[in-house]
C-alpha cells in the first residue's frame, strides 16, 4: 500500500476561497500570464481579497509581469504566500532561484499537488490560477483538485489560436467545467467567439514589471471592461 | 513549520482511508519519510499530536515513522545513484524540502550531469499501511 496523503487536504486549503478563476490558453505567447496577473491586480485594486498562483512551472513569468522581487512565502502551518501589491502570490520561482525547472509531466503534477497541499491561502474572494499551457497531467490535476474552478480562456485573433480554443472548449464541456468566458487578446476588432477583447497595446511591454503602470495601460482598461462584462465585479 | 501542512494531510488521509475500509478506530499507520524531502520528524510528530484532537478516529493511532532512502535513476544514461554525495547548498536543500521536484533544478546525475532523472524512491511523505478495528 502507498497512499499519497496530499490530495486529502487540498480541498481544505481552498475552503475559504470563494471563486477560483483558471486562466487558460492552449497556445504559448498569447498573453495568458499578463492577463492572469493584470486580472489579479484589478481585483485587488477593487478591494477583493485576491490570490495569484503561477502554475506554468516550465515558463513561470508572473513574477516578471508583477516585478515581484525579494519576497518569499512565510512558514506558518504550511506556506503563506507573500502579499505583493495587494495580491497573495505563489510561484515555483520562489524555490528555483529563477533557474530552469526541467520537469517531466508527472513531476510537474507532483510539484503542483505539493504546493496546493501546503499553501495556506486563507480567506480569498478570488484565486486566479495562471494555468500551464495546453492540456496535460498538470492542467487536468489542477482542474480535478480546484473543484468549481471557472475557466477564463484566452485566445488571439490567429486562426491557429481559435482552432485550439475550439478544441479546448469542447474538452471543458466534456469535463463539465464551468467556462466563465473567452477573452481575445491582441485583438484587432470584435472577437469571433470572445465575450470581450483586449486590443493590441504597444505600451504593454514597457509596463511589464511595474504594477501601477500595468494597471494604467489600455490593455488593463480593456480587461477591466471584459471582467465587468463577465460579471467578475 | 511546513511539516504541519503535511502532517495534516497524513492524518486526514488516514482517517478517510479508514472510513473507506469501514474501520471505526485507527490503531497504527506507517508514515514514510522520503530522504529527499528531509522532513523534521520532531515537528511532524508534534503536529500529529496536536492534530489528532480534531480527528477522533485517530485519537489513539500510533504513527510509525519509516525512513526511506532516496534513489535516483538517470533517464539519459540509466545510471542509478543515491542522494548521498550529491552537492547542494543550504538554500537549495531548503527549496527541495519544500518542493522535492526542485531536485531536478539543483541536482545532476553524477555520471553524465543530466537533470533528467527519475526519483525512484524516497521522494516525500506517504502512508505505507493502516491498521484499525471495525
Amino acid at each position: 500500500m502507498s497512499i499519497d496523503p496530499r490530495p486529502s487536504v487540498i480541498e481544505t486549503r481552498l475552503k475559504k476561497v470563494k471563486r477560483v478563476i483558471a486562466v487558460t490558453g492552449w497556445k504559448g505567447g498569447i498573453g495568458k500570464s499578463v492577463t492572469a496577473c493584470t486580472l489579479a491586480l484589478l481585483l485587488a485594486k477593487k478591494g477583493y481579497k485576491t490570490g495569484l498562483f503561477d502554475l506554468d512551472f516550465a515558463g513561470a513569468s508572473d513574477h516578471l509581469v508583477l516585478g515581484a522581487k525579494g519576497i518569499f512565502p512565510k512558514e506558518e502551518m504550511g506556506l503563506e504566500p507573500p502579499v505583493y501589491e495587494g495580491v497573495k502570490f505563489m510561484s515555483v520561482v520562489f524555490f528555483s532561484e529563477n533557474k530552469a525547472v526541467p520537469l517531466r509531466g508527472a513531476n510537474v503534477s507532483d510539484a503542483i499537488i505539493e504546493l496546493l497541499a501546503i499553501t495556506q491561502w486563507g480567506e480569498l474572494d478570488f484565486l486566479v490560477l495562471d494555468m500551464p499551457p495546453g492540456i496535460n497531467d498538470a492542467a487536468l490535476d489542477v482542474m480535478r483538485f480546484a473543484k468549481g474552478a471557472e475557466v477564463l480562456a484566452v485566445t488571439t485573433p490567429s486562426l491557429l489560436a481559435h482552432d485550439v480554443l475550439d478544441r479546448s472548449l469542447e474538452l471543458y464541456r466534456g469535463l463539465k467545467l464551468p467556462v466563465l468566458g473567452v477573452v481575445e487578446n491582441m485583438s484587432e476588432g470584435a472577437g469571433r467567439k470572445a465575450a470581450a477583447s483586449m486590443r493590441r497595446d504597444p505600451g504593454l511591454e514597457k509596463a511589464l514589471g511595474r504594477p501601477k503602470a500595468l494597471l494604467a495601460t489600455r490593455f488593463a482598461a480593456d480587461l477591466e471592461r471584459a471582467a465587468r462584462k463577465l460579471k467578475l465585479f | 513549520m511546513h511539516e504541519w501542512a503535511l502532517a495534516e494531510s497524513v492524518i486526514k488521509a488516514a482517517v478517510e482511508h479508514a472510513a473507506d475500509q469501514k474501520l471505526r478506530k485507527l490503531n497504527e499507520a506507517g508514515v514514510v519519510f522520503g530522504e529527499l524531502q528531509a522532513i523534521d520528524g520532531e515537528i511532524f510528530s508534534f503536529a500529529l499530536e496536536e492534530l489528532r484532537k480534531q480527528f477522533p478516529a485517530a485519537a489513539a493511532c500510533k504513527f510509525k515513522i519509516i525512513k526511506e532512502p532516496a534513489a535516483f535513476r538517470c533517464k539519459a544514461c540509466a545510471h542509478e545513484f543515491p542522494l548521498k554525495g550529491l552537492k547542494k547548498t543550504k538554500d537549495e536543500a531548503e527549496f527541495i524540502h519544500f518542493v522535492p521536484e526542485m531536485a531536478h533544478t539543483f541536482l545532476k546525475c553524477p555520471k553524465c550531469k543530466s537533470p533528467d532523472f527519475e526519483i525512484a524512491r524516497g521522494r516525500g511523505v506517504s502512508i505505507s499501511y493502516i491498521k484499525g478495528r471495525k
